[in-house]
């Protein structure tokens, strides 16, 4: 369902574009434009697979007629209009992330201009809310453009192929989002994996329905502060039925998930039996003086895309 | 499934429970941090907000060409950034109910208690299935406000809500809260 509607919005701009200027294709900038405003399109309106799948199970796993159940049904139903009407499924379309996987040689300030200009079309379309605001001056300039807005992330990879990655991070989610430093006295939490364990928790159990729950969480252990954040939040760009390479976090990111949804707190913190969707956990290595945790919470509306560009910079493959 | 059917009111509001999940056919208006601060400081309400639903929502909103609005994206914001002022609209203004997401505070509950007001939790993030149960946008007030901060007048048909804070002192966040703190007391 998700791939027809997909295609069909894909193919759209192309026909009334040949209309128009009766030109065989875009020059590279403005496929380039076209194809990453479909990406925030795409992002902003549709939840991946890989959600859907796990937010179907957690549905079916309520019990009927509880005010849990209530709420499950509401997000599937609203998932599927929003996907059918495509209107972003939350008003908060949140903090717009970008992570682009480029061959050497690649040129990333013209690249930055092109993200740039895609995003204030995308606003203006509608598939973004207007929600970028000077930190210092409350002024908010309506294109979603700013100091550090969008955030982009360029990652030299081998090969030939483009991808670009985007996350929708929303307010509320990132609001109960957390950084322990361990040791923490106050939950009997050391500087081992059994202490990361009850760090995850706790930050569960305070976020209770706050985060627009049920929610999934990207950790990373360890790192300085800045990098142990950033890269929790990356955890998020792994899909929800992928393995951990790493046999301890594998373990323990099933634990998570199954320890959380025995506290009850349940979808939008009504109570119930799916609290945590998913817990992705990465490392990195700290100094001897510092021992951070860093969780990333996502809210049930878990806006993640990605494509690979083709030569033209048409859209070739979608990632997720 | 109950129904509460406008012109609402204390009495009505008093037969809803924590846990109830009501469909709300009828006006509401939307108020969020702007408007609340507004009242809080002395202003009077630009309308008459006496057994009146409050909605603590930014909502996206388009004008056609003739002037007419429509609601596009209509979810609910994080409702206890109004803890310190809400009580003093519900006992000023005699609003009957709240709807936001998250939950509030004692001072809150307390107030639904003294003067009869509900809590509603609408389904945060579902902006979408709530846009679709706006009928008609019949007001906008305080537009200097910005139009995510202004007040709109609404009219809603089975508006999906669930009673979590009632007039009788119940809360269900605080009992959510309490619950799974004992569990977690196991699981550490």
């Amino acid at each position: 369902m998700a791939k027809k509607i997909i295609k069909k919005k894909a193919a759209l701009p192309k026909k009334t574009s040949k209309v128009k200027k009766t030109v065989k294709k875009l020059s590279l900038k403005d496929q380039t434009i076209e194809s990453l405003v479909e990406l925030i399109r795409v992002t902003s309106t549709v939840v991946p697979d890989d959600v859907f799948k796990t937010i179907a199970a957690a549905a079916k796993n309520e019990v009927k007629d509880t005010t849990a159940d209530y709420a499950m049904g509401i997000i599937k139903n609203n998932i599927d209009l929003a996907k059918f009407k495509s209107q972003p499924l939350c008003q908060d379309t949140g903090t717009v992330i970008f992570y682009i996987y480029h061959p050497p040689g690649f040129h990333q300030t013209p690249f930055k201009e092109m993200i740039k200009k895609a995003v204030t079309l995308a606003t203006k379309k509608g598939y973004l809310r207007q929600n970028s605001v000077n930190s210092l001056t409350g002024e908010n300039a309506g294109t979603n453009l700013g100091e550090g807005h969008p955030s982009i992330h360029f990652y030299e990879q081998k090969g030939q192929e483009v991808s670009v990655k985007l996350m929708l991070k929303g307010g509320g989610c990132e609001n109960v989002s957390a950084q322990y430093s361990l040791p923490d006295t106050g939950l009997s939490a050391g500087r081992d994996l059994e202490g990361v364990r009850k760090v995850i928790i706790d930050a569960v159990y305070k976020a209770q329905g706050k985060g627009c729950g049920p929610g999934a969480l990207g950790v990373c252990v360890g790192g300085d502060r800045a990098d142990s954040a950033y890269f929790a939040k990356k955890q998020l760009l792994r899909k929800l039925d992928d393995k951990n390479s790493n046999k301890d976090l594998d373990k323990l990111e099933k634990e998570i998930v199954e320890t959380c949804n025995k506290l009850g707190i349940g979808p939008m913190g009504f109570g119930g039996k799916t609290t945590l969707l998913s817990c992705k956990i990465t490392h990195a290595n700290r100094v001897p003086a510092s021992f951070f945790v860093s969780i990333s919470y996502m809210c049930w509306a878990f806006r993640r895309q990605g494509v690979v560009l083709n030569k033209n910079s048409a859209i070739k493959k979608w990632l997720y | 499934m109950k129904k509460l059917n406008y012109p609402f009111s204390p009495e009505a509001v008093r037969e809803l429970k924590v846990g109830d999940m009501v469909l709300i056919t009828g006006k509401l208006f939307t108020g969020r941090d702007a408007v609340h601060k507004y009242l809080h400081d002395g202003n009077k309400p630009p309308v008459n907000l006496k057994n009146q639903i409050i909605y603590h929502c930014g909502p996206v909103t388009l004008k056609d060409k003739k002037g007419k609005w429509t609601v596009t994206a209509a979810g609910p914001t994080t409702s206890i950034r109004e803890e310190p002022y809400q009580w003093e609209v519900i006992k000023d203004y005699g609003i009957v109910g709240v709807i936001g997401k998250g939950g509030m505070g004692q001072k809150t509950l307390d107030a639904c208690k003294e003067y009869g007001c509900v809590y509603f939790h609408a389904v945060g993030g579902a902006a979408q299935v709530l846009a679709e149960k706006i009928k008609s946008v019949d007001g906008l007030y305080l537009e200097e406000f910005g139009l995510p901060e202004a007040i709109w007048e609404l009219s809603v048909e089975d508006f999906p809500v669930v009673v979590t804070m009632d007039a009788h002192g119940n809360s269900l966040h605080k009992d959510v809260e309490a619950s799974s703190k004992e569990i977690l007391k196991t699981v550490l």
